[in-house]
Order: structure tokens, then C-alpha cells, then sequence
């Protein structure tokens, strides 16, 4: 056993409102370069929608992951043969035009124009060529737009659905969509790190942290071929592929990633979990079945308050103050305790650390035929014109039912979470509707306390249970959502460099080895 | 003419091997993040496919032949006394010359023709496409003009590049060389001086070491269990990670 920690994420997706705030926070911070405009470290996604890059889910186009091989696994798109034979030329990298061509707008143009007749505009020009261009596509350029036919109809995810069920979500009345926001999942069994032929890329032994040194970059670009989540970059300008780096100088100093930090709807949490690395081998390279990966994957999770783990934790050189993060992890909450968060394509096998609590809210209500005729007639008819028959129905009679009519069918969730296990997603759905059910006897109290109990116990809950979600849904301060481990600042220095070699010097302002001239 | 010569095959020859040994070293310490391939694939694919490959498995070839004519003349030259032999070899070779220059054209056509690429396009790009490109021309010429190559080549002038690299320069049979030989080798020293300023630096950090290394790579800033070892004052480990 090889216990070791890392900083891992849940995204709760139904309190995702797509403001993009996070995109933003993290571009202000980090990708506003040349060559690196068009990286979103963080994106947020329409679902249903092809996502960015265009259709990245789909790996037979884009190749991106590990794949099951006749012993262990593979990666699909690279690895040894593949990356270096196809060194000079990577027949399954994905160009600009797949995200999108950066530009800006010629704003001087509104400023020095001359008098003239008619008003100035500001032209958009490419940030690559410098030229004016037609905008074609651009940062979440599908945003809200899930209906429509160029989008929605091209998600890989929609496989698995009969034409009914697809058809049925390109309903301009029963349309239901949620937003997906991204970042690099930090993946334990990373395929980027593993794809990389000179090593630039690693994984930080103390949290886990994946990063691309950028004096090792060779600009092989075998990296973005693939991460199956699209997530490391090509600088086509310095010639360095690049990728999220968890904001890792924040968190090593007590603070939360600006995405996290800067979200609006509070939809993000921060923890550490422990984990056996001796065993990540057999848990990828065990089983054929995709859908075995979520239960193989969680169980190289580690209890931090069982007493064994701790031991060997100790033992590896973590420090108490990580274990105790660890405990008190909202992550390890989340994802272990309640089950309720799942990774994003477990089937890609890299072991994404950040997890998803798929939202309900397109499932917890149908829409029921019904006659609004009394209600139509009472609207200004010059205001609006209501005429359509569907009713939004919460009814609690028939609880579990919703789940199977829901607006967004349960197996577009499990395409996305549960490489396409609709009972995992199911069971997860189940639980969130069963605190809210909870949650409306406490307040409201029209149902009955026994309806209650029933439910939570088919959903596999507690009371407590209920209300720690709940409190941690819903009422969860900064302090709870992110518990980052005490970041040690008397090591801090330590981590870039060796302090004996300064010991002794002197001045201010240069550090130099005390070291006698020649 | 004899001042000329000695300058361009023996003063040139170690000018360019001093320049390229003291810059690849010297760029590598000093400048590590510029060692790079700077692929513009991702701004460009198809095209860069009929350039980029014909051309690298192509100079790959020639480099190596090149090389073993260096380093194994008599093995060579045995290997050429059958003419069969020595006719495979050398259509071979020229045929590997072709591929380069295909290679060559495609890329330079394509680095022109597409406004995406100027950007990404420094003057020294452009030197050093169009001094191979004349280099390629020279090799297929004279390998055209004056026959069989392969084995003049270990004859003659592996001789006299070992002088080079002995120490002990003789120049007296480059001297009587055609002007196409001795310009062919002129353009070699040139590349070898442009060496380290430019991209083809990237050869250098072929990732050879990816066939043996494991998959996965987990750096510790510090070796976790040695760091926190309460035997030793002083530890002698440093962080790997810069
Ligand atoms: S999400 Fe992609 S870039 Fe991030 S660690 Fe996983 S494989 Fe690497
Ligand atoms: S800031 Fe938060 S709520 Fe807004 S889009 Fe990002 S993840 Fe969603």
C-alpha cells in the first residue's frame, strides 16, 4: 500500500447557473497571452451540445484516452509506437479550427475614426493573423442553444437513446438542458502525462496536481491527442503545450483556485483524498466492462479515519494537517460517504478526480398534458398568447416515476457519468431527490413524515445524511466547500529550491551561494 | 586559390564545429525553454503531412548514410564492389534525395500560402528552409553529375573529415574536388554553424528515453521519506522539479 494524497474536486451541476464567471477568472489570471487565447482552462458547456473543442467526447475522432487491450490497457491515440512514429506528423491531432479562431474587435478603429456620415464599427480581426475575419465559432459559441439542430443532435453522448427520446429533447416545449463546467481533472492514472515522450508532463506527489514543465516541452504535442477531456493545450505561439494548473500557487497558500473561488453558484468544492497508488494498475487494467470503472476507480479511495490508512499515510511522510483535510474533505463527502458525485467518462480510464453531482432538476419534474384553458383566458390576451397544454408537474405521488419520464432521459446522464449504467446515475438521482423530499416535509410539511422515512430508506439515507447534503448543498460557507490543507509555509520555499545553498549568504536583493572566487 | 581553400576547409570547418558545440550547450543552459519543435500543426494539418513527413524520413536516411560513409568507408566500399549493389544503393539514396525535396517544396509552399503561418514564421525559418533546399539540390546534382557517390564519397572525403577531426587537416584531395562538391560541403559547415540558432535544435532532444521510461511520472518536490528523516541534519536531496 503506497497511501498518497490529492486535491480533488465535485462540481455540483445542478447549481450551475452557466454565467461563466469561472472561464473568466481563470483567463484573466492565466491564459490572456498570445498563443493562448483560445485555451479555456476552465469552459463551461451546454448539455446537451458538442461541447468545446467541437465533439470532444467523441474519440473516434479525436482518439483521446486509454483503451482496454488484450492485457492491461492502451492508449488510444498515442503511447509509445504510435507517438513516435507519428512524431512528425500526428494524424489524430485536433487543429485550431476545432476550437475556434481567436480574435478581437479593432476598437481604435471607434476612436480614430474620422468625421464621417455614418457611425464607425469596430471590425473583428484574427488574433492569429492580425487580418479582419468572418467570426465562425468562438468561446461557448453554443451557449444556451442545446435545441437547436447544429448543436444538441451532434452530441456523442446522445448514443444509446432511441430516435423518441432524442427527438423528443429537440422539443422547443420540453427542451431541457444543464451546463457542464470543465477543468482538468487531475486524473489519476493520467493519459496526458503518460502520452508525453519527453516526460515534461508529471503528477505532483504531494497533491496530485498534473503539470507540463515548460522547459521539457518539445512541442511533440502527443499530450493534446490524448487527454480524452481535451484538456491540455498547444501554445501555437511560445511552441509549449500548457494545461490548468489547479491554480497551484494559490493553493499552496491557503487559497481556493480562482474558478472555485469565483464561482457564483457556489457549485464547486475542494478536498483532499488519500489513495492506494499501488493500486491504480489493477483497478484500470482489471476489468473489460466500462461500467465496473466507477466502482474500480472509487475503491483506490481510501476512509482517512480508518486507523490502518492513517498509519500508512504517517508513514508515507504526509503530514497530519493533510490528514486531516482529508477528513474533513468535502470531496470525500461527496463522493464516497454519500455517493452522490461521479466522474466525468469514467470509461476513458484515467481516473478523473474531479467529480459531478449530475443535476435533477431536468428529472425531478414531467410535464403533464393538461387543459389551461381557464388559465389562458385570464391573460391580457394582447400580452401574451397561452396556448399550449403542458403543465409542470412536481406531484409527489408517484416518486420514483419522474425519474424514467424525465425531460432529459436517465441515459444521456449515464452516457456522460456512468459510461452508460443507467442503475449508478439512477441510484444517485434517487438520493438527491430523497433530501429534497426530506427537505419538504421539514419546511413545507406537506407530506407525511412515514412517506419520508420510506423514501430516504429506498434511497439509501439517512436523516443525518440528509440534512449534512442539505447543509452542504445548499448552506455550505467558503470554509466548508474548500478545506485546503495547511500549507506549511515554513516548507513553502522548500518546495522550489534547496535552502542549504543559501544558508549564509548575504545582502539583499541576490542570493548566491557563499562560494569562494576562483 | 590555396588561401581560399584552407580558409573554407580547414578554418570553416572548425569555426562551425566550435560554434555549434559551445551554442547547443550554451542555448540548452541558458535558454532551455526555447529548445522546441515549434510544430505548426495545430494551425495547419493536412498540408504539413505531404511536407513534414517525406522530408524527415527522408533527411533521416540521408543523415545516417551520410554518417555511415563517415564513420565505416571500407564497409561501405565493399559493400559497393558488386554493381548491383552499388546501383541499389545509390538510386536508394537519390531517391531519399527526391523525397526530401518534395518534402522541402511542400513546406515552404505551405508556409507561404497560408496567412496563419506568418506568424509563427521567423526570418531564421526562412534562412534555414531555403539553405536546405540549395543543400538538397547540390546533393542531387552532384550525385547526378559525378556518379556513384556513395563510394567516392567514403574514398575521399571521409578521409579528410577525419583529418578535420584529428587535428591533422589535409586538404589536398578536397582541393581538386568539383565546385559542386566543394559547395555541397560549404553549405554542410554553414548548417552545422546555423545549428543552434535555429529550430532544427529540436534533433538534439529526440525523446529517445520515452521506449524505455514508465508511463506514469510522479515527481516530489522533495523525496518524501528522506526529507522528514530525523537521522540526518544536512539532506542532500534536491527538489527535481526546476
Ligand atoms: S484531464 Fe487530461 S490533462 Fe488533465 S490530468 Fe487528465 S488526462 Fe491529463
Ligand atoms: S462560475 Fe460557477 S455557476 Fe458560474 S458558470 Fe462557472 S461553475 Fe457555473
Amino acid at each position: 500500500m503506497d497511501v498518497r494524497s490529492q486535491i480533488s474536486m465535485v462540481f455540483h451541476l445542478d447549481k450551475c447557473i452557466g454565467c461563466h464567471t469561472c472561464s473568466i477568472a481563470c483567463k484573466n489570471i492565466w491564459t490572456d497571452r498570445k498563443g493562448a487565447e483560445y485555451m479555456w482552462w476552465n469552459n463551461v458547456e451546454t448539455k446537451p451540445g458538442t461541447g468545446y473543442p467541437t465533439k470532444w467526447e467523441d474519440q473516434d475522432i479525436y482518439k483521446g484516452g486509454w483503451e482496454k487491450k488484450y492485457r492491461g490497457i492502451g492508449l488510444k491515440g498515442a503511447g509509445r509506437r504510435k507517438g513516435l512514429f507519428n512524431i512528425f506528423h500526428n494524424p489524430n491531432l485536433p487543429v485550431i479550427d476545432d476550437y475556434y479562431e481567436p480574435f478581437t474587435y479593432k476598437y481604435l478603429d471607434l476612436i480614430e475614426s474620422p468625421d464621417m456620415d455614418d457611425q464607425p464599427t469596430a471590425r473583428p480581426v484574427s488574433l492569429i493573423t492580425g487580418k479582419p475575419m468572418d467570426i465562425k465559432m468562438g468561446p461557448n459559441w453554443d451557449d444556451d442553444l442545446s435545441g437547436t439542430p447544429d448543436y444538441a443532435r451532434h452530441d456523442p453522448n446522445m448514443k444509446g437513446l432511441s430516435p423518441a427520446e432524442q427527438e423528443a429533447l429537440f422539443q422547443l416545449e420540453k427542451m431541457a438542458f444543464f451546463y457542464l463546467p470543465r477543468i482538468c481533472n487531475h486524473c489519476l492514472n493520467p493519459a496526458c502525462v503518460a502520452s508525453c515522450p519527453s516526460g515534461a508532463i508529471y503528477k505532483r506527489g504531494e497533491d496530485g496536481v498534473v503539470l507540463i514543465n515548460q522547459e521539457v516541452c518539445r512541442a511533440w504535442r502527443m499530450c493534446v491527442t490524448a487527454c480524452p477531456y481535451k484538456k491540455s493545450y498547444y501554445n501555437w505561439d511560445s511552441g509549449k503545450s500548457e494545461k490548468c494548473i489547479l491554480c497551484y500557487p494559490r493553493i499552496e497558500s491557503g487559497h481556493a483556485p480562482a474558478c472555485m473561488h469565483s464561482c457564483v453558484g457556489r457549485i464547486r468544492y475542494l478536498g483532499v483524498m488519500l489513495y492506494d497508488a499501488d493500486a491504480i494498475q489493477d483497478a484500470v487494467s482489471n476489468t473489460d466492462d466500462d461500467k465496473d470503472m466507477i466502482n474500480f476507480h472509487l475503491n483506490v479511495i481510501l476512509d482517512p479515519h480508518n486507523p490502518k490508512f492513517i498509519a500508512a499515510a504517517k508513514k508515507n511522510g504526509i503530514p497530519d494537517s493533510t490528514i486531516k483535510a482529508a477528513q474533513d474533505s468535502p470531496a470525500y463527502k461527496f463522493v464516497k460517504e454519500w455517493k452522490i458525485a461521479l466522474p466525468l467518462h469514467p470509461e476513458y480510464r484515467t481516473m478523473p478526480m474531479l467529480f459531478y453531482v449530475p443535476p435533477m432538476l431536468p428529472v425531478m419534474a414531467s410535464l403533464t398534458e393538461t387543459n389551461n384553458k381557464a388559465q389562458a383566458e385570464k391573460m391580457d390576451p394582447k400580452a401574451k398568447v397561452w396556448d399550449d397544454n403542458w403543465l409542470y408537474d412536481t406531484s409527489t405521488e408517484d416518486l420514483w416515476g419522474t425519474i424514467d419520464e424525465a425531460r432529459l432521459p436517465l441515459q444521456y446522464m449515464a452516457n456522460m457519468f456512468s459510461a452508460g449504467d443507467t442503475k449508478t446515475v439512477r441510484d444517485v438521482i434517487k438520493k438527491l431527490m430523497a433530501v429534497r423530499f426530506y427537505r419538504r416535509w421539514v419546511t413545507v410539511g406537506d407530506v407525511t413524515e412515514e412517506k419520508t422515512n420510506t423514501i430516504l430508506k429506498e434511497a439509501g439515507l439517512t436523516a443525518e445524511a440528509a440534512d449534512e447534503i442539505y447543509y452542504l448543498t445548499a448552506l455550505a460557507k467558503f470554509d466548508d466547500r474548500f478545506v485546503i490543507p495547511a500549507a506549511h509555509r515554513e516548507q513553502a520555499l522548500e518546495m522550489m529550491e534547496f535552502t542549504g545553498d543559501a544558508k549564509g549568504s548575504m545582502g539583499f536583493g541576490f542570493k548566491e551561494p557563499p562560494k569562494r572566487g576562483l | 586559390m590555396d588561401i581560399l581553400n584552407t580558409f573554407l576547409f580547414i578554418g570553416f570547418p572548425y569555426i562551425a564545429i566550435a560554434v555549434f558545440l559551445i551554442g547547443i550547450i550554451y542555448r540548452y543552459r541558458y535558454s532551455k525553454f526555447t529548445y522546441s519543435s515549434l510544430s505548426s500543426q495545430f494551425l495547419e494539418g493536412r498540408r504539413l503531412y505531404w511536407g513534414s513527413v517525406p522530408f524527415h524520413w527522408g533527411i533521416l536516411f540521408l543523415f545516417f548514410m551520410h554518417l555511415a560513409a563517415f564513420l565505416i568507408p571500407d564497409s561501405i566500399i565493399a559493400f559497393n564492389r558488386h554493381p548491383v549493389r552499388l546501383l541499389v544503393l545509390e538510386i536508394g539514396a537519390f531517391m531519399f534525395g527526391i523525397t526530401v525535396l518534395f518534402g522541402l517544396i511542400t513546406l515552404f509552399v505551405r508556409r507561404i500560402n497560408n496567412p496563419r503561418l506568418m506568424p509563427v514564421t521567423s526570418k531564421m525559418d526562412i534562412t534555414l528552409e531555403l539553405l536546405l533546399l540549395t543543400q538538397v539540390v547540390l546533393g542531387l546534382l552532384l550525385a547526378f553529375t559525378t556518379r556513384w557517390g556513395s563510394t567516392w564519397f567514403a574514398s575521399v572525403l571521409s578521409p579528410y573529415l577525419f583529418s578535420i577531426f584529428t587535428f591533422q587537416p589535409d586538404i589536398t584531395a578536397v582541393s581538386a574536388m568539383p565546385l559542386l562538391i566543394k559547395l555541397h560541403l560549404i553549405g554542410a559547415f554553414l548548417i552545422f554553424t546555423l545549428f543552434p540558432f535555429t529550430r532544427l535544435v529540436h534533433m538534439l532532444v529526440l525523446p529517445l528515453q520515452y521506449i524505455w521510461r514508465p508511463y506514469q511520472r510522479v515527481l516530489w518536490n522533495w523525496p518524501r521519506k528522506k526529507v522528514r528523516d530525523p537521522k540526518t541534519v544536512w539532506t542532500r536531496f534536491r527538489p527535481k522539479n526546476n
